[in-house]
């Protein structure tokens, strides 16, 4: 019976944290361990996460876990690895949860260490789109129009599409697996993690985490924004296995982008203009991962 | 045990392989590679079965290796000059989660300007980190402090890294013939490096651990007492080690200090790591000339080793009063003096209180592979003579600019 938010195991690895009501990381933080299990050994950045999970004397983690420093979960995580490796430990996951600032930013040298050198692990991005834990100020992965505490009127770079594509750069280190997921879309998600633990090799998974106290929504909004930006289109479920890119969900029509936008305080001044250019962007975008699908199904040598 | 001629870089290697760490991470940077290719052949030939990591950077090899540690095994990384700097943050962090791993630093001047020889000042300003700090002065002793200092960071009662120096080039590189151990030696006199189940700092399978935690003002600061405690207490089991190690391979030196004709020496000069064996040859040289010349050499920074110090300057078994101290360092602590000249100062205050002090001059030598040649050192006696005969002479004299001062 392959894995869904039905089948879930009960036991939980991550309580007693605190993280705001409605934190879309803390969520994902959950379910992974859930899905990989007790003997799961975790590594956590500098960042909202390990700032919730670890305050002495009260550990939230119910598994192994450590704080790395913040540039430095590849890193940490290869350490384990080389352990588990040198001792031959089986069925002994090392994950490691990086905000997109930790990932995208300051520890992408690392990451990259990491994956090319094939090291046996598994790295989640948790994408809340800007650095929560100093105070909402932007990262490499906000998206273009937000509003941070560091681009109090909106982030409007020249650049169209400013947020680095995370996927690409892990797929380009010829990873076996790499995987986008939102928490709007439990059982992919569910899935992806559960394929990411029988990979032999490095495998990278980018979640989309809504934050409520960062993006000004509701706190039960979390899920809904989670499943809304998948249908407006901007972030794609994509799978990149064995060199070839899988989209796993195409969706006939894009729903509106205000459907996502609305109810967003970061998005509060954004204009009619520049939601018909969002649009643009990100049809250009699909356009471009249907030609890299296509191409790589073809040949997948040039994946 | 074998007699290789060896270099300071090798000897540290034959050190590292003896000690059979599980998993070694490094970075290249001159004049440490020859460690690090040294140790990589080694693997790859069998000789040593750790995992040999190429990592992206040195901040990467010790958060690699820390993670290592953390899953309760040997580790060792190396580093010099602008990597041991790089790897800043991960020096307070490996010391604050109380990791026994073990670092070799090739001492290495600092850019601007770039300069790839030898200094003391990328560990001494790193001094504060957490990390015990040796200095060798010779490659048979780099060997040694290796092993000695699994032995002493993986003690239960120190549980804090040790950063073993070299003098870039003048000892990473020079040869000289080496003592080598037979692994059974070695194997008999450090513990298994697999450290046992329930080590504090590491992973547990049956009782998951949550390490590198968070803790807030209150508890920080005893976490940080704790450390410092520690890492005071921790001369006792150096001394320990140290004289284990004597009687096990029947050589070494006990303490964290050494003296060279000190207990009779009106004139002495402190100092570390490679120099002192210039300063022994022109303390020899005075001697036969009737100067009352004298050597201390600090072997350990962290923990500093104050009351040795001052025992060797002061205590009951001299049989004359030093008139005048000389503190030789290849560093300056901008704006003030040599970091080790501070350190020695802080220590002196202490003997205050007994009494006047002899004057103290701190000689700034050797910064980016400057030469120190026995000349040099007899000037700085000749100082510290003049000083102790009640001459003014300034407190800090940096050597090659006596028309500047
Ligand atoms: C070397 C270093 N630089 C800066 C910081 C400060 N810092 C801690 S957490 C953080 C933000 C983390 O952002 P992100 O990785 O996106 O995770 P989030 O907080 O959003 O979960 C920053 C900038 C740090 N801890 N270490
Ligand atoms: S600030 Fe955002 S990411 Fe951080 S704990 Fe709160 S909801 Fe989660």
């Amino acid at each position: 019976m392959s894995i869904s938010i039905k089948t879930l195991p009960n036991p939980e690895h991550f309580v007693g944290h605190k993280a705001c009501g409605g934190c879309g990381g803390s969520l994902i933080v959950r379910w992974v361990l859930k899905v990989l299990g007790e003997k799961t050994h975790v590594v956590i950045p500098a960042g909202c996460m390990s700032a919730v999970g670890f305050i002495y004397p009260q550990m939230a983690l119910g598994v192994n876990a450590i704080i790395s420093p913040f540039a430095a979960t590849g890193a940490v995580l290869s350490g384990i690895a080389a352990v588990v490796r040198a001792k031959g430990l089986t069925d002994v996951p090392v994950v490691g949860f990086a905000g997109d600032g930790a990932t995208a930013d300051i520890g992408l040298q690392s990451l990259s260490g990491a994956l090319d050198r094939r090291e046996k692990i598994i790295y989640i991005c948790y994408d809340n789109e800007a650095y929560m834990n100093t105070g909402i100020q932007k990262s490499g992965a906000t998206p273009w129009g937000v509003r941070t505490t560091t681009s109090p009127r909106g982030f409007r770079p020249e650049l169209d599409a400013p947020k680095k594509d995370l996927l690409r750069i892990a797929a380009a280190h010829g990873i076996p697996y790499a995987a986008t997921a939102s928490v709007g879309y439990a059982n992919d998600l569910l899935k992806k993690i559960e394929k990411a633990g029988q990979v032999d090799g490095p495998s990278f998974l980018h979640i989309f985490a809504p934050c409520p106290t960062g993006w000004g929504c509701e706190a039960d909004a979390t899920v809904q924004l989670g499943k809304s930006v998948v249908d407006t289109g901007l972030w794609p479920l994509l799978e990149w296995e064995s060199r070839q890119l899988t989209i796993n969900r195409q969706p006939k029509k894009f729903a509106p982008l205000e459907e996502y936008l609305a109810g967003q305080g970061r998005y509060r001044n954004i204009t009619e203009d520049e939601i018909a250019a969002l649009e643009a962007v990100r049809d250009r975008n699909w356009r471009e991962l249907r030609a890299w699908n296509i191409h790589s199904s073809v040949n997948p040598d040039f994946g | 045990m074998s007699v290789q001629f060896l270099s300071g870089n090798e000897a540290v290697a034959h050190g590292v392989r003896l000690s059979r760490p599980r998993v070694v991470a490094a970075y290249p940077i001159t004049p440490q590679t020859v460690v690090v290719e040294r140790l990589a052949e080694m693997v790859e030939d069998g000789d040593l079965a750790a995992e040999f990591v190429h990592v992206e950077s040195e901040h990467s090899a010790l958060a690699l290796v820390m993670g290592s540690a953390a899953m309760g095994v040997r580790t060792f990384t190396a580093t010099s000059s602008q990597g041991l700097l790089y790897m800043a943050e991960c020096l307070y962090y490996t010391a604050g989660g109380r990791w026994p791993i073990v670092m070799m630093n090739a001492n290495r001047a600092l850019a601007l300007p770039w300069n790839i020889y030898g200094d003391q000042s990328d560990s001494l300003a790193l001094i504060s980190s957490g990390w015990i700090q040796s200095y060798a002065e010779t490659a048979q002793e780099a060997l040694d402090l290796v092993i000695q200092s699994y032995a002493i960071a993986e003690d239960l009662r120190v549980r804090t890294p040790v950063l073993v120096n070299l003098d870039g080039f003048v000892l990473t590189h020079t040869y000289e013939p080496v003592d080598v151990p037979e692994q059974e030696q070695v194997d008999a006199f450090l513990p298994s490096p697999d450290f046992p189940v329930g080590y504090p700092g590491t992973f547990n399978q049956e009782n998951p651990q949550s390490l590198a935690i968070t803790a807030g003002p209150g508890d920080y600061t005893v976490f940080k007492f704790k450390q410092h405690q520690d890492m005071v207490a921790a001369a006792g089991p150096i001394r320990e080690v140290d004289e284990r190690f004597i009687q096990h391979f029947g050589r070494g030196v006990a303490g964290l200090t050494e003296g060279y004709q000190l207990d009779d020496a009106e004139l002495v000069i402190v100092t570390l790591g490679s120099i002192a064996g210039t300063v022994r040859t022109v303390v020899d040289e005075l001697r036969t000339e009737g100067v009352k010349a004298g050597l201390l050499r600090l072997r350990y920074l962290r923990p500093f080793p104050t009351a040795e110090v001052l025992a060797g300057l002061f205590g009951p078994q001299r049989s004359a009063k030093v008139a005048a101290i000389g503190i030789l360092e290849k560093d300056i602590s901008f704006g003030h003096q040599g970091t080790v000249s501070l350190e020695v100062k802080a220590a002196l205050y202490e003997a205050a209180t007994q009494g006047a002090l002899p004057p103290a001059i701190n000689f700034v030598a050797g910064l980016g592979g400057q030469e120190i040649g026995l000349a040099d050192i007899r000037r700085f006696f000749t100082a510290l003579a003049e000083a102790a005969q009640g001459q003014q002479k300034p407190l800090v004299q940096f050597l090659g600019m006596e028309h500047a001062q």
